[in-house]
């Protein structure tokens, strides 16, 4: 088994509404220095690789259900053996 | 001709649009789960609005897997009428029979209330019964219908005429190009965000959405008649 990390935001092209906010709110903290925030959702998923590339199995989820290519991006991290 | 209400579990819009149908234009409607398999004998079929599937993954996003949903993509891609609201356009979005996606309101708030629209397209099989630019109110109530497509999408969708509805004053969701409905390229499924089944009968205050379903059912019949 292996744990997989699937991290999925918006692409750079399309405004997010709630990373602006959040940035807003985090200026009004006192906290300058922090220029921008991106929001975004992850999705851990356990895959046995006994049975397929982990990689494979990765790329063909998010491009056929956790991503919406139309807004979103992914990358993902393998995290550990489990 | 019999039209079909598809219910998905979340569906709340499914008796509005079945009552616009049938108590005010008097059609033969009739629900169908989206459990079923087939859409035969129907002649268009409507999508509700709601939250299918609670808005899981994304809105609209899980409805794709039901069962009814190849034979929804089937009868599309033979010509016939899909009209979504709403979720029912979140879905037809995410089922990639419409381009684009909505995505959260720009002011990350449920908007509900009525807005202005302009009637950009009268000569979609949904639109005959509207003037051409003609200024009409319907409700909106969504969380997620800011309209988003790459520049490409967006400059085809205004060069074919599939811009259908746009948002006329305020645009309450960010939307871009302020739109509020748009038709695939053959122009035989319209999604929109607003209702217009809520707007049907002049004792609840509006009936700016009849005209819609007026051009739906004599179009349906015309194709029925030249089909004869």
């Amino acid at each position: 088994m292996t744990n997989v990390r699937i991290f999925v935001t918006y692409k750079e092209s399309v405004f997010d509404p709630q990373g602006e906010t959040i940035t807003e709110a985090i200026h009004s903290l006192g906290h300058d220095e922090v220029k921008r925030v991106q929001v975004g959702k992850f999705f851990d998923v356990q895959v046995d690789t006994n049975q397929k590339d982990v990689k494979e199995t990765v790329a063909e989820i998010s491009e056929q259900l956790l991503v919406n290519f139309n807004l979103e991006t992914y990358r993902y991290e393998i995290m550990e053996e489990a | 001709m019999k039209i079909a209400v598809i219910v998905f579990p979340g569906s709340n819009c499914d008796v509005d649009l079945y009552e616009a149908l049938h108590t005010v234009c008097h059609a033969d409607v009739e629900y169908v789960s989206h459990k079923q398999e087939s859409l035969a004998g129907f002649d268009a079929v409507m999508l509700p609005g709601g939250f299918s599937y609670g808005d899981y993954l994304r809105s609209g996003a899980i409805a794709r897997f039901s069962n009814i949903m190849p034979a929804i993509i089937q009868f599309a891609n033979e010509g016939k009428f899909v009209f979504g609201t709403c979720n029912g356009f979140q879905i037809l979005t995410e089922a990639g029979l419409l381009p684009g996606a909505l995505k959260r309101n720009d002011s990350l708030k449920f908007i509900c209330k009525t807005v202005k629209l302009e009637v950009v397209n009268n000569q979609t099989a949904f639109t005959t019964h509207y003037q051409p630019g003609e200024h009409i109110e319907l409700p909106i109530a969504h969380a997620d219908g800011s309209f988003y497509a790459e520049k490409s999408v967006l400059e085809k969708l205004e060069k074919n005429g599939q811009i259908v509805f746009r948002y006329a004053g305020e645009n309450p969701n960010g939307s871009l190009n302020d739109i509020a409905g748009i038709t695939n390229e053959r122009g035989n499924v319209l999604g929109m965000m607003p209702h217009p089944e809520r707007a049907v009968e002049a004792l609840l205050g509006n009936e700016d959405g009849l005209p819609l379903f007026r051009s739906l059912l004599a179009n349906v019949k015309k194709e029925e008649e030249a089909a004869r």
